[in-house]
This record gives C-alpha cells, sequence and structure tokens, in this order.
C-alpha cells in the first residue's frame, strides 16, 4: 500500500470526526460566516492552553515522569505573568516570568520525584495544592494590565482569506508559537538524538543508562522543558485571553490536558488534533447560546467538556500505550 | 514508641510547615507570633470557638477518611469534592422534601441517602477504572466539575427554594444534627466512621482484599482476589465517606444547600489522609489541626491582619514535607521509604 492512502486509512476516523464538526458547525451556524468563524475561533483559542499543557504532558511521561501537577503550574506561571507584566507594564516580561516559573515548577517536581524518588503523583499534587495556596495569599483585587492584553498581528493577505483567514492568520502571538511547537517537538521527539533519548529514559531506563544516557538528566531536563510550556498555557491565560488574573482561573485545564495527552498518544501532532477536539467542546457553547439552546440551563453546557473528556479517557485509554517505565522512580542498582 | 516513630514523620512536617508558615508572614511584613496566637484565640482558646473547630473538622475527618480508604487499595480518589456536594445536596433535598417524620428516623435517613448518592457518583470512576482502564485521577476530577454543574443545576431548578436566592429550602428541624452545649455532635459520627473504617480494613476478609490489592494486585489476582471487584467496591465505600461528610455539614452546620458549598475540601483530605500516613485513626488529629486553621483563620485576618490564605500556603508545606521523605532522612537520619504508591499503576487496566 501506498503511503498516503496508508496515511489516510490511519487517520480516517480523524477524518470523519473533523467532517462531522465542521458540518454540525455550519449547520447550527445557519450557514452564517460570521458565525462559523466565531465558532472555529473559539475552538483554535480554548485549544491552546490544552495543547501547550498537554506537551508538557508528553515531555513528562515520554521520559517516564508522570506530571499530575500541569494545573498547578499553569496557575502559578499565570498568576506570576499576571503580576510582572502587570507591576512591569511589559507583556513580553509577564510572558518571560510566566514561562520561568513554570520552569521552576518543573525542576521542583523533577527533585521530587527523581532526585527524592517520590511517588509521582503525590509530587503533582504537591504542586497543584501549592499553587492554589500562594495564588490565593497573595492574590491582589484590582490589579491591571496597563499595557492591555496581547494584540493580534494579521498575517498580510493571509488574513484576508474566508473564514480561514480569520481562523488562523489574525491571532495574537502566543496562539502563533503554539502552532509552531506542535510541529517542533514532534520533530524533536521523533527525530532527534534529544528525542531518541528522552523515549529510551521513558521505556527502558536501565538500558538507556547502560548505553551511556542519563536517566536522572534527561528526566530533569524533559520536567523542565514541560514546566517552561505548562507556564506558557499559565501566560497564555492571564496575557493573551483573559487580560487578568482571577482565582483558580485554570478551571481543570490541567487535568484536561491529559486526557488530551492520552487522546493524543503521546504524540504532539495527535495531542494537537485532540486539543482541537476538546476545544471545540468548549467553543460550541457560543453555538448553544448562537441557537437559543439550553440557555435556561447553562448548567448542561458547561458540563460538556468534562464529560467528553471522561468518555474519551474511558473509550481509549484501554487501547492506548503510555511508555513503559512511567511512573516508577529509577535508581542504579 | 511504634506510636512515637510512626507519627514522627507527621509531626516534624507539622511543626516545620509552621515555621516556614511564620516566615512567609514576617516576609509579608505582619508579626508571625502575633498571627498565630490570633490562629489560637480563634480556634482552641474556649468552647464557642473549639466548637467552631470540631464542626470545621468533621467534613475534614470524612474527607481524609475517604481518600485515606481508596490509598489502601492503591487508589487516588481525588473526586471527594464532587461526591461530597452531591451528598451535601441530596441530604438537603430529604431533609425539607421529606416532611412528618420523627427525628429518630429522619435525621439518619437523611444522612444514609446523601451517603449514598455520593457512594453512587464514587462508584462511577470505579466502574470505569475497572472495566475501562480509565485512570481514577483524571476521571474523579472531570466528574468534580461534573458534579458541580449538576448540583448547581438541581438547586436552581428543581429544588429551588422560591425566591431570589438561588439555594433549597431549610431542612426540617427533625432532621438536623443537635448539638451539645456548643459542641457538634456531627463530629462524633465522623469518628465512629473512622473507627468503622479501621475495623473494615484490619479486622474484616474485606479489608484484607483491599490492602492485598493496594500492596500488590498481581498477587491480589493470583490468590483469588477479584481485582476489579474492589476497586469498584474501595471506590464505592470511598464516595459514601466524602458524601457523609457532606451531609453531616448539611444538617449539622448550613442548614440548606447552596451553589459554592464548602469549596476545596476535596483537595484538604488529600493533606490529611498523608499528614494521617493513610491511618483511618490518625485522620482525626490530623483534620483536627486543619479544621483549627481553618477556625482560627478569620480571627487571624481580624487581629493581626494576615490572610488567612496562609493557612492553605502552611496546609501546602504540611503535605510537601510529609509525602517527601528528604526532610526526615536530614533530620532523624534514618532511611524513611514512604508507605504511598500511587503512581506505579498509572495506565494499567
Amino acid at each position: 500500500m501506498s503511503e498516503p492512502t496508508n496515511l489516510l486509512y490511519r487517520y480516517r476516523w480523524w477524518f470523519f470526526t473533523a467532517l462531522a464538526l465542521v458540518l454540525f458547525t455550519l449547520w447550527t451556524a445557519e450557514f452564517q460566516e460570521a458565525q462559523t468563524t466565531a465558532v472555529l475561533a473559539a475552538t483554535l483559542r480554548q485549544s491552546t492552553p490544552l495543547v501547550l499543557g498537554a506537551l508538557c504532558g508528553i515531555l513528562g511521561e515520554r521520559s517516564g515522569v508522570i506530571n499530575i501537577g500541569i494545573e498547578g503550574q499553569m496557575l502559578l506561571s499565570a498568576f506570576a505573568g499576571f503580576l510582572a507584566a502587570s507591576s512591569s507594564g511589559d507583556l513580553l516580561v509577564g510572558v518571560a516570568t510566566g514561562v520561568a516559573v513554570g520552569m521552576l515548577m518543573g525542576a521542583f517536581l523533577a527533585f521530587l520525584s527523581v532526585s527524592m524518588q517520590g511517588d509521582q503523583i503525590i509530587a503533582g499534587t504537591v504542586l497543584n495544592i501549592s499553587a492554589m495556596g500562594i495564588t490565593s495569599f497573595f492574590f491582589q483585587q484590582g490589579r491591571t494590565l496597563p499595557s492591555g492584553k496581547t494584540s493580534p498581528i494579521e498575517l498580510g493577505p493571509l488574513s484576508d482569506l474566508p473564514v480561514l483567514g480569520r481562523v488562523f492568520f489574525s491571532n495574537r502571538p502566543l496562539t502563533y508559537l503554539t502552532l509552531l511547537l506542535v510541529p517542533v517537538l514532534w520533530y524533536g521527539l521523533f527525530r532527534t538524538t534529544w528525542g531518541l533519548r528522552t523515549r529510551a529514559v521513558g521505556e527502558h531506563p536501565s538500558a538507556a543508562e547502560t548505553v551511556g544516557v542519563s536517566v536522572a538528566g534527561m528526566r530533569y531536563l524533559n520536567l523542565i522543558l514541560g514546566g517552561g510550556l505548562a507556564g506558557l498555557a499559565g501566560a497564555y491565560l492571564s496575557l493573551e485571553s483573559v487580560g487578568s488574573f482571577e482565582r483558580l482561573m485554570t478551571n481543570g485545564r490541567g487535568f484536561v490536558a491529559l486526557a488530551v495527552m492520552i487522546f493524543g498518544r503521546w504524540n504532539p501532532v495527535g495531542a494537537w488534533g485532540a486539543a482541537l477536539l476538546f476545544g471545540y467542546a468548549n467553543a460550541v457553547q457560543t453555538q448553544f447560546q448562537f441557537r437559543g439552546w439550553l440557555t435556561d440551563d447553562p448548567q448542561f453546557v458547561g458540563m460538556i467538556p468534562f464529560v467528553v473528556t471522561i468518555v474519551v479517557v474511558a473509550g481509549f485509554v484501554g487501547r492506548a500505550r503510555p511508555p513503559a517505565a512511567i511512573g516508577q522512580p529509577y535508581s542504579r542498582e | 514508641m511504634t506510636l512515637l516513630r510512626a507519627a514522627a514523620v507527621p509531626l516534624l512536617s507539622v511543626v516545620l510547615a509552621i515555621l516556614v508558615g511564620g516566615i512567609i508572614i514576617e516576609l509579608s511584613g505582619e508579626n508571625a507570633l502575633e498571627a498565630y496566637r490570633a490562629l489560637y484565640d480563634g480556634a482552641l482558646a474556649n468552647r464557642k470557638v473549639f466548637g467552631r473547630t470540631l464542626e470545621k473538622a468533621t467534613p475534614l475527618v470524612m474527607g481524609g477518611l475517604a481518600v485515606a480508604f481508596a490509598f489502601k487499595a492503591g487508589l487516588f480518589n481525588i473526586g471527594g469534592q464532587g461526591q461530597l456536594v452531591i451528598g451535601a445536596l441530596f441530604a438537603a433535598a430529604v431533609g425539607y422534601g421529606v416532611t412528618g417524620l420523627p427525628w429518630i428516623i429522619h435525621l439518619p435517613m437523611a444522612l444514609l441517602v446523601g451517603g449514598l448518592a455520593g457512594a453512587a457518583w464514587g462508584m462511577i470512576p470505579g466502574l470505569l477504572k475497572a472495566t475501562r482502564g480509565a485512570h481514577e485521577v483524571i476521571t474523579t476530577i472531570m466528574l468534580n466539575f461534573v458534579a458541580i454543574n449538576l448540583t448547581d443545576w438541581l438547586t436552581a431548578n428543581p429544588w429551588r427554594q422560591p425566591g431570589p436566592i438561588t439555594q433549597t429550602p431549610r431542612i426540617e428541624a427533625s432532621a438536623e444534627i443537635p448539638r451539645w452545649g456548643e459542641l457538634p455532635l456531627g463530629f462524633g459520627i465522623a469518628v465512629a466512621a473512622a473507627l468503622g473504617c479501621w475495623y473494615l480494613l484490619q479486622r474484616t476478609t474485606m479489608g484484607f482484599e483491599i490492602r492485598s490489592v493496594g500492596l500488590n494486585p498481581e498477587a491480589a489476582r493470583y490468590a483469588g482476589i477479584s481485582v476489579p471487584k474492589i476497586v469498584v467496591l474501595t471506590m464505592t465505600i470511598s464516595g459514601f465517606l466524602a458524601a457523609l461528610g457532606g451531609a453531616i455539614e448539611t444538617q449539622g452546620v448550613v442548614g440548606r444547600y447552596e451553589p459554592g458549598f464548602n469549596a476545596g475540601l476535596g483537595f484538604n483530605g488529600i493533606t490529611i489522609a498523608l499528614l494521617a500516613r493513610t491511618h483511618p485513626i490518625g485522620v482525626i488529629p490530623a483534620a483536627l489541626l486543619v479544621g483549627a486553621m481553618e477556625a482560627g483563620g478569620s480571627m487571624m485576618q481580624f487581629k493581626a491582619d494576615v490572610q488567612p490564605e496562609i493557612t492553605e500556603i502552611i496546609e501546602a508545606l504540611m503535605l510537601l514535607f510529609v509525602a517527601t521523605p528528604v526532610v526526615v532522612r536530614w533530620v532523624l537520619r534514618r532511611r524513611e521509604t514512604s508507605d504511598i504508591s500511587v503512581g506505579a499503576h498509572w495506565g494499567d487496566a
């Protein structure tokens, strides 16, 4: 069988799902361009923190460490990034602070789970609870961003395309960065020495150690890099999406990101597809409002992303295979 | 002596957390001694505030038990929050909806319905894990969000008290848990539940099976124990415990259900279970400690101008110290192994 047909066959369910969703969107939007654009753009917006969180999870799990603390990393980064941008007046400083805080928390997770050989789930929970405590304690009402949130950048003539132009080519900077990071990380994981070592450490650490790869070193590196990605997701939430910090504003996205990672089978491109699906589950709320469905019972619309997560995790995790050495602290014999 | 050895790590963690918390208070420009003094005044100084501490500690005992019980089977139930709100709402529904019963029937009936509703809610992640291999950490957290939406909807629609405020009507007096002077009797129910858990785990066949699955599922399977059955059963009981905490809160303290009920309690359960080193009886002092911090938090803000959220930071620090044996290795100079392992079976069916 030739390569393209094979690919088409392999990913047939993805294509069918995407097609069905696009048709559903068009139908619910009554084939109006503005409404269709709004839903698709909202899908992309909602998927951005999810795909960043999932990429963070992928780096950790591919090297053998479960990161259940993504939620906490996002939350503290969103907070720190907002605080930095708000007091310096510079959004770039804010984003950099958010990423740095995420990386610090990644290093801390590595310290707990790699150096201390603690239970990885507990270590992640420590991250989550600490972030919740710190952000509520230091939270100040009424802070604003003097510069406003990040502004959209139109990519020349591309942004004039109907529907697609508004959805893909007139976004804000962190959204572009995320769209760029997906193929970069895919290439890194599957086509570079770093990626091979990362995956080796996650599948068979003792074999990797035998050929001279430092298991602890790779796990530290990937948890710190992943922390940076989760930090970016946090900065996205407070500086690009909302434009302020609210208590517990991550609202479970760090956990949904784990489901996205599993659904995407620990593959950056797969995770992007999965994140779009989850983003759609969120964006569909605007569709419901547009059609006036369930407007009296918004709670049911609010449940959709979480129910979708449960269905997906229950339906696919059994068939998806995580990296073999996951969850186990590694010590040289 | 063995008790002292077992309590060494948690005690040390608590002391360290309070010290570091004090440093944070000082760094934020307030007086740490004054703050802790106010915390004591607001939590333990007299019968009235001590009653408040017991009141706060009650759902914490139940939340801690729920997490500790699941840990025994190697399961991590982060869904305590969702199970708690389900239990609290169903207890309120029975509490106001059923009328004309004597308290001796009405009170336990509301508690039981609340607990059973939460048991059913806890059973879902158990079933999903046992049949589909879905990890309970993800499903229980997702079910928390679903539960909050569901209870908000039920409170806003069928079970709403007519009027501008979204809440259920007040429960009948016959469903209220009485007080003994200043002291809430709901705490006694929580203590009884802790003793019941200890007995179930240590003295019954079912408890033995649960602990076997937690220690080594593979060996348990060879010994003829049905691991999926134990997973479902453990999650169901764990859900029951958390929901009973919610029911006691409704019937003993709040008197009705309103949205935003006790947000964040589920996570405290984790801290408490780990402080107690997953021992059902140890949950009681751990919950009293956290309950005292919560009861005294507002006094701390009033008298020492310290944000009550500092207690959340202290709780996080306690969890950090108790969960990472490093501190103990440094201080006690002995190799301390962690007695909890929930990460090793990630992705197992």
